[in-house]
């Protein structure tokens, strides 16, 4: 089976050892992968900021790199989340973008997603002797539908101690610019998810979006913490190299 | 009766001073009220959850609630003209007010004509939404708030931060504190201690008044009833006891027969407060007939517009009509959780009031509140209506920049992002030039400050550097490598 990865420019910029994770573990699944690089952006920053207009020719470039592509696979709930939720109305005004939006936002699907409804693989063979937590996006959660599927996965890990954490639907105070604009109030609120993780006494902390781990992450090591964030991709790559895969 | 009881709220009352952040900034460094009010929301999101599993299928009541609303309100013409016509009918009167000052100007009216000195209100958020209280108190009326969560912000000279639990943020010793001043003895903080002295203080209250004011939580159109849900048992003293009851009705709370209020009586308790059923639910048509015992000699129906038929028709925004003021979405709120409902700066706290109020007062002044969320969609989850509230939001911020209602460096730089993100060849040099411009601040990957807008973030967070190589710079070399080891596929069927 072949996927073409649409990489999202967080992961691409910042993360890019998320992206090689996932093509790891995909391959590990027998799957090839193709890195469109037509690709940059879903346009999402610009879309819940209010200028679609912007969005809209930023995303542009998805209905182009992935036209092709039979499925789509992310590391990114959020972004899945503006493909499937946002795309077919942001592009209804030119029927042959509309068309394309659909037929991307039909194909694409998140990483935890893809690996249990299309592939139908909970386990790996991954190997991770650690005590873990998991955060759900809030995206990957409303706008996907992302609920059990990357409990499942960790829970199938050998090793892996999964400790749920309290209150963990609720946002982490991330929001994009929400995080710029109003920037003490979204330290309270991923005070409060810290506050929650620590109660959990988990070495690592997961999570299937960079931007929610981002904002955790970078809260926790600013308060000294140290429990290490991982997107689940990179977690499972780990976990297969630790059980000699 | 010794309390200062004063109607006027004036100096709370109107769009509370400063911008959003400044508002939110004043609210988090209010230890007293972030404790209350996360108390309080997480009791009702949790007496909620319980209650909407006890009852079992509430994804199916919940679409059935939608179904009605969004029905309702399509056709709220015709619902309308039937229930005032079947409120007339039983002897009541119906008056309609366009804007907030009508609607003060007819309550006044009708209360001078009556010569009415002392008025009881039980709990309306529309009164709230028209500062009625302001305006009767300067036509020389005296307003008492009954409900106990009103009564104690009304001695406090504040406005509600819930809309269904209005003094969410206090707590039990400010509301002792209250009760001492307005005239309370040796008041504990106990439940029967503060209840009791209320109770004693409105009773004589509730026998003197020549005027009942109450909202309306559902008006059913087939019988022009007016129906009332409380807890209290204030509602019906409010409606029963003076000689006239004026009450205060959003044009859009309609329901079209009694049957649909069946589905409503399910959804609403249980979302608001978790209960199964609310205790009182009280249902008037008109005002007391001849030979009934009690109820109020005349009866006044006032329709407040305000702002909500120009929503009607309008398909990004007619959703909001559907709302049937139960609170859910403010206690999963992560925003309302962590500041309450006096930071919004408007009646309407919480992700329905950053919806509701820039629509019913489109301008400059309200565009702030759209950005008071973080877009996690927790609140149209516990919608028992399902009303979109994130995609509203974020519809309200194109509102704004269509209308110009964004800083000019905002523009700017999503049109540098639009001319950036557009071109992939464009995108990949920027990035690189951005890397080459972060060198010298990057410690072990990570920026500890970073400069303009970036600030706010890393004065309480660690920032991520660019990766020294992106991704799609490394893809050609990782391809490369996995072409080597084809052998996976076997392994992976062997696990």
């Amino acid at each position: 089976m072949r996927i073409a990865l649409m990489t999202t420019c967080l992961v691409d910029q910042f993360f890019p050892q998320v992206a090689e994770s996932m093509v790891r573990v995909l391959a590990a699944c027998g799957v090839q992968v193709e890195v469109p690089s037509a690709q940059t952006c879903c346009g999402q920053p610009a879309y819940n900021s209010g200028f679609a207009a912007e969005a809209r020719v930023v995303g542009q470039t998805l209905l182009t790199a992935f036209a092709d592509a039979e499925y789509v696979v992310t590391p990114s709930g959020s972004c899945a989340g503006m493909v499937h939720h946002v795309f077919p109305t942001l592009f209804q005004g030119s029927p042959h973008s509309s068309q394309q939006a659909q037929a991307l936002a039909e194909k694409t699907y998140e990483f935890s997603q893809f690996l249990l409804q299309v592939l139908g693989i909970d386990d790996l063979g991954a190997v991770f002797p650690h005590r873990v937590t998991f955060h759900p996006s809030c995206h990957g959660l409303r706008l996907l539908g992302v609920r059990a599927e990357p409990v499942r996965l960790l829970q199938r890990v050998r090793g892996l101690t999964y400790v749920e954490l309290p209150a963990a639907e609720d946002c982490c105070g991330f929001g994009g610019t929400f995080a710029l604009k109003l920037p003490a109030l979204s330290t309270a609120m991923v005070d409060e998810k810290v506050r929650h993780v620590l109660a959990t006494g988990a070495e690592v902390l997961v999570s299937t979006d960079m931007g929610c781990l981002m904002n955790m992450g970078g809260r926790l090591r600013r308060l000294g913490h140290p429990v290490r964030v991982m997107h689940l991709a990179e977690l499972l790559a780990e976990g297969l190299r630790q059980g000699g895969r | 009766m010794q309390t200062s009881v004063q109607g006027s709220r004036t100096s709370a009352s109107g769009q509370a001073a400063g911008t959003l952040a400044e508002r939110v900034e004043r609210a988090l460094q209010d230890d007293f009220l972030r404790r209350a009010v996360q108390f309080t929301t997480q009791r009702l999101r949790h007496n909620k959850q319980q209650a909407a599993a006890a009852l079992g299928q509430w994804e199916a009541w919940r679409e059935r609630g939608r179904q009605i609303r969004a029905h309702t309100v399509a056709h709220l013409d015709r619902y309308l003209q039937q229930f005032v016509e079947n409120v007339r009918r039983h002897g009541g009167h119906v008056h309609f007010a366009a804007d907030a000052a009508e609607a003060v100007h007819l309550v006044v009216q009708l209360a001078c004509d009556r010569g009415v000195r002392l008025a009881v209100k039980s709990k309306s958020m529309v009164s709230e939404e028209v500062h009625l209280n302001d305006g009767l108190t300067a036509a020389g009326v005296r307003v008492v708030e009954t409900d106990l969560g009103e009564y104690i912000i009304q001695l406090a000279g504040e406005p509600p931060s819930h809309l269904i639990a209005p003094a969410i943020h206090k707590n039990r010793e400010q509301i002792r504190d209250l009760f001492c001043a307005a005239g309370g003895r040796g008041l504990t903080t106990d439940t029967p201690s503060l209840a009791g002295f209320a109770r004693q203080q409105l009773r004589q209250l509730f026998l003197t008044a020549d005027l009942g004011i109450s909202g309306c939580n559902f008006a059913i159109a087939e019988t022009g009833t007016v129906v009332l849900f409380t807890n209290e048992g204030n509602g019906r003293m409010v409606t029963s006891l003076p000689r006239t009851h004026i009450v205060m009705l959003g044009m859009e709370r309609l329901l079209p027969t009694l049957a649909d209020l069946e589905v409503m009586a399910n959804l609403l308790p249980r979302s608001a407060t978790g209960q199964k059923l609310t205790a009182y639910m009280t249902l008037l048509t008109g005002p007391r007939r001849e030979g009934e015992g009690d109820g109020p000699e005349e009866l006044h129906v006032v329709v407040l517009d305000n702002g909500r038929s120009n929503l009607l028709g309008d398909p990004a925004f007619q959703d909001v009509l559907h709302c049937i003021r139960c609170g859910a979405c403010l206690n999963v709120c992560p925003v309302y959780r962590q500041v309450g409902g006096h930071a919004y700066g408007s009646v309407y706290p919480g992700p329905i009031g950053a919806v509701l109020t820039p629509l019913l007062q489109p301008g400059p002044e309200t565009a702030d509140l759209p950005y008071a969320s973080s877009l996690c969609g927790a609140c149209f989850e516990a919608c028992p209506v399902k009303i979109p509230l994130h995609d509203l939001l974020v519809r309200l911020r194109q509102r704004n920049v269509e209308r110009g209602w964004v800083k000019p460096g905002e523009r700017l730089a999503w049109y540098a992002f639009q001319r950036t993100f557009a071109r992939p060849g464009r995108y990949r040099r920027v990035m690189r030039l951005a890397r080459w411009a972060q060198a010298g601040r990057v410690q072990a990957g990570e920026l500890a400050q970073a400069p303009g807008p970036l600030r706010g973030w890393t004065a309480s967070r660690q920032a991520p550097a660019l990766a020294a190589r992106s991704f799609q710079e490394r893809w050609s070399a990782l391809a490369a490598e996995l072409r080597e080891r084809p052998a996976a596929k076997e392994d992976a069927n062997d696990a």
